[in-house]
């Protein structure tokens, strides 16, 4: 009895994590020379996405993004894990919060394979 | 030189409003002045351990070390702010009497001087180990460091100028208002902070987001405005909130103020609503 409500809560907790039959993308976002690369990211929605900055300038940056709310510290020379969504469609806008002209955007289109 | 006093600004901000009204809000609490000094050098450390923890062990204190670690900050603080809140209430009257009597203070033994303590470390810690870390790097850049450090260090002396004013602007408030108004405003605080915090255990993975952009203001006031920014960092504003955020705001604000009206007194007159401006005589 324990078990099986354990186990529900585990595949509860697993349903916000990965929702079922969403694909995991892990593209790379990188910084250098003051610009994030590319600064365009496009991506299906309703899939999660694990996205690797790595920052190849020697000043930290923060990734931050009021309309994911994501706020994560990338130390100079360094590299974090950042996972983001499933989004809706619609455009969300990231920055860095130590330079705020370094902005970057995230593209989410209507998901084609459901056929909407 | 500007930028980095522009960037170091913005770090020190909410740090800076959240003890003015932390400061406000204990006026006549005998001994606050010292609990809350150390709360802001606890504080520092704590930015400082930090800023070297994410700096040393980028790769394993990433992404969601950082969220989690933001998070419990941040409920800390809101634990601690819900305390004070209610402790105000039944003593409210009292601290009132207090301030007209002046010099006069409140030496319940039962004051909620170690919130006081984790308020300031929480809100030097958050945004301070950011500010560490970005000074850090400017001074180890080589050749502009020193004056990128005294643009970075001028940043940090306007915001708790900011913070200061703030503070003097609660002082001119009539006795018998004062703590009503403060108690809203630690009100507000407490839920902004709750708000941040469900972001960023969204950003763990611990919690759903239920939708972003619940709804979406950023057209009207934008977060990246100058007034956007207070008002995210005094009433909790997001422009465009996930409904986690909302339903971590609403929660909180409701339980608080559920707590103030069962254990306390009447300090809140229910007329009061917020965004009332803050002014005599109201």
């Amino acid at each position: 009895m324990l078990a099986r409500v354990l186990l529900a809560a585990v595949a509860a907790a697993g349903l916000w994590v990965m929702p079922a039959g969403a694909a995991e993308l892990s593209p790379l976002l990188v910084i250098h020379d003051r610009q994030f690369e590319p600064n365009a990211l496009a991506f299906p929605a309703g899939v999660r996405i694990k996205l690797l900055v790595r920052n190849l300038d020697s000043m930290p940056a923060e990734f931050e993004s009021y309309d994911m709310s994501r706020e994560v510290v990338v130390p100079g020379h360094g590299e974090v894990t950042i996972y983001i969504g499933p989004l809706e469609p619609g455009s969300y806008e990231f920055f860095n919060d130590f330079n705020h002209e370094m902005r970057g955007s995230v593209v989410v289109k209507p998901d084609d394979a459901k056929g909407k | 030189m500007l930028a980095t006093a522009i960037i170091m600004f913005r770090e020190v901000l909410e740090a800076a409003l959240i003890i003015a009204i932390v400061l406000g809000a204990s006026r006549g609490i005998a001994g606050r002045g010292r609990w809350i000094a150390g709360g802001i050098a606890l504080g520092l450390s704590g930015a400082s351990f930090v800023a070297i923890l994410a700096n040393v062990a980028s790769t394993t204190f990433s992404g969601n070390g950082q969220a989690i670690l933001n998070a419990v900050i941040l409920l800390g603080a809101v634990a601690m702010l819900t305390w004070h809140n209610v402790w105000m209430s039944t003593h409210g009257r009292q601290m009132s009497a207090a301030i007209s009597a002046v010099g006069s203070e409140v030496q319940d033994g039962s004051r909620p001087l170690a919130a006081l303590l984790v308020v300031t470390t929480a809100a030097v810690m958050r945004e301070g180990s950011e500010a560490v870390l970005f000074l850090w790097a400017i001074a180890a850049g080589g050749e502009h460091g020193t004056s990128m450090v005294l643009g970075g260090l001028g940043g940090v002396v306007v915001g708790v100028l900011v913070g200061l004013l703030l503070y003097l602007g609660l002082l001119r408030i009539p006795a018998r208002h004062f703590f009503s108004v403060t108690s809203w405003l630690i009100l507000l605080l407490a839920a902004g902070l709750a708000a941040q915090a469900a972001g960023f255990l969204n950003q763990a993975g611990l919690l759903p987001a239920l939708g972003y952009g619940v709804w979406n203001t950023s057209h009207i006031l934008s977060q990246h405005s100058i007034a956007g920014q207070l008002l995210h960092v005094l009433v909790g504003y997001i422009a465009r909130p996930s409904g986690i955020e909302v339903v971590f705001y609403v929660g909180t604000l409701l339980t608080i103020l559920t707590l103030m009206r069962t254990r306390g007194g009447r300090t809140m007159a229910p007329a009061k609503l917020p965004g009332q401006p803050v002014g005599p005589g109201v």
